[in-house]
């Protein structure tokens, strides 16, 4: 049966609000020989855990959410991702703990040659996940994202909005425990871009812990999370705020009145 | 059961037109250098065959000599040959016989009766244990003027020639797998640099190196076999017209070329080795360079 802990594989159990899922500690970050772009960054996130990640471009938001998503190791310092130090984790179970990591790239990437339906269905099918269900999953999937009718349709053929409501399903369909968006809102008008956010605190409010990298700071503060702020390569905790205005909820138009309740194919194993 | 996943669009590589040509290529070669070396090695054994056992021994003329006397030698020699143990059957060739073996080199109708032509006797043997140069040496002492050949010096020659082929066949054929597996490497690290981004999006959703490898590897199997087949069929036409040609010739100067069909169902190994060498090629290509990814 397809269940979030079956997706975990040897390197997990059911995460529970409260448990650690990523720890650094005084991590630092160079390119090559270039100068450290990341200097000594220590934070906690827990399960169940909402940061925005700011700053202005080239901060570091990006690496940082690299890290997270182990496009690469650290240059110095301690990075701990559910509970498994990655300087002494083997190689070979760094997949399993990917899988528990959702990511919406800041350029989608998406597989050009591969349908909606596919690039979504990729991180199951990655996961060996049985045929029937990564069918019916994937399309619960695109239907919550408002896209029913574009199951078949490459990524050439789609426009920005479209492509990012792909990128956003192949980042949640496997469930994941951390979702990482890098610049999820910088398509989007400002509608959009808080439809975007209120789905995102949807999926949070269902367990996953969300980390949100953007430099949209009238945005950030419509919402009430804690941040994490970069300024030259260095990080700075910034407690809540009280919203600046109140947030309308989201129109019912597509796609956000399927964004408002997240299809069963996620809401199946969180309880 | 799960669906295959073509995460990766090989099939438009370049590598996808150019590798089954040039794995065709190679297979067509191997398959020519080892059909050479089985048809050697099968004019050897026929050789081995009809000359183990075997031996002739010339009685020569001798100048002054009447016909009479060298009828004597020969009565002599067949003597000693008959009371021999071990000797199944003595013949001695006749005149016409001896023309007929000649007749290629000095051609039809050629008048042997001035040359001074040796009489050939032709010995079988029936006990591999004899000691033939025992006899040799009986036989020439005996009877002077004589000669006996036992073929050991040709045929250890004709075997040493067979072997230095089969030898040079193996050497082609390692070669040219070598090249062959330079190729798959090649155009696998090629595939790897077009489709880098792709990989890295299979590599971060969790996809293993062994997920993708395998679209690698069902690739490279694909194509060397399809290059494997070509070349098989294009070295079976050339193989056939050249058989064709060969029974043409008439003469005994062209040994028998024509290889067993178990023979020919053995080169069709070939396009199947192909196929493995390039899928285990591109499957180690592909792991050794997603080694280096964290």
């Amino acid at each position: 049966m397809w269940t979030r802990a079956a997706l975990k594989c040897d390197l997990g159990g059911a995460y529970r609000r409260g448990d650690l899922v990523v720890e650094f500690q005084n991590v630092g970050l160079r390119y090559g020989v270039g100068p450290e772009v990341l200097r000594d960054i220590s934070f906690r996130l827990e399960a169940g855990d909402f940061r925005f990640l700011t700053g202005a471009s080239g901060a570091g938001k990006s690496s940082l959410i690299r890290l997270m998503y182990l496009a690469f190791r650290p240059t110095r310092g301690l990075v701990t991702l559910f509970g498994h130090d990655l300087l002494t984790l083997p190689r070979r179970n760094l997949p399993a703990l990917r899988r528990r990591i959702g990511v919406v790239f800041q350029d989608f990437r998406l597989l050009d040659h591969l349908s909606a339906f596919d690039n979504v269905a990729l991180p199951l099918r990655v996961a060996g996940v049985p045929e029937p269900k990564v069918k019916s999953n994937t399309e619960e999937l695109l239907a919550w994202v408002g896209l029913s009718e574009r199951v078949g349709a490459r990524p050439a053929t789609l426009s920005g909005g479209e492509k990012q409501r792909v990128a956003i399903a192949r980042a949640v369909i496997a469930k994941p425990d951390l979702l990482l968006a890098d610049e999820p809102t910088g398509n989007l008008d400002d509608k959009a871009g808080v439809r975007l956010l209120r789905l995102l605190e949807e999926l949070n409010r269902q367990g996953t812990t969300v980390v949100i990298a953007t430099h949209n700071e009238p945005l950030v503060s419509r919402f009430d999370h804690e941040r994490l702020h970069i300024e030259d390569g260095e990080l700075h905790v910034v407690r809540r705020e009280p919203p600046a205005a109140p947030v309308p909820a989201p129109r019912p138009s597509a796609p956000s009145e399927a964004e408002a309740e997240p299809p069963p194919a996620l809401l199946a194993a969180r309880s | 059961m799960t669906r295959r996943v073509i995460a990766l669009p090989l099939a438009r590589d370049p590598s996808s037109r150019f590798i089954p040509w040039i794995v065709g290529f190679m297979v067509y070669l191997a398959a020519l250098v080892l059909a050479v070396a089985m048809a050697v090695a099968n004019a050897g054994s026929a050789w081995r065959e009809g000359l183990d056992g075997t031996l002739t021994v010339q009685v020569l003329p001798r100048g002054g000599e009447d016909s009479k006397g060298l009828d004597a030698r020969i009565e002599a020699v067949l003597g000693i040959l008959r009371a021999e143990r071990g000797v199944s059957r003595v013949e001695l060739l006749t005149q016409d016989k001896v023309a007929s073996l000649l007749e290629p080199w000095l051609g039809e109708g050629a008048s042997l009766t001035d040359l001074p032509l040796p009489r050939l006797i032709d010995v079988t043997l029936s006990d591999a244990g004899v000691d033939l140069d025992a006899l040799a040496r009986h036989v020439t002492e005996s009877v002077p003027g004589t000669s006996v050949d036992s073929h050991g010096v040709w045929l250890r020659q004709l075997t040493a020639f067979a072997r230095a082929i089969e030898l040079t066949a193996v050497t082609v054929v390692g070669l040219i797998s070598i090249a062959a597996i330079a190729v798959v490497v090649f155009a696998t690290r090629s595939g790897l640099a077009v489709h880098r981004e792709a990989i890295e999006i299979l590599h971060l959703i969790g996809a293993r190196d062994a997920f993708i490898a395998r679209e690698f590897q069902f690739q490279a199997l694909a194509l060397a076999f399809k290059g494997g087949l070509i070349g098989f069929a294009l070295a079976a036409l050339t193989l056939a017209a050249l058989y064709f040609f060969a029974t043409r010739i008439d003469t005994a100067l062209v040994p028998d070329l024509a290889l067993h069909w178990t023979q020919l169902a053995a080169l069709l190994i070939l396009p199947l080795a192909a196929a493995v060498i390039g899928m285990e090629t591109a499957r180690r290509t592909v792991m050794a360079a997603l080694g280096r990814l964290i």
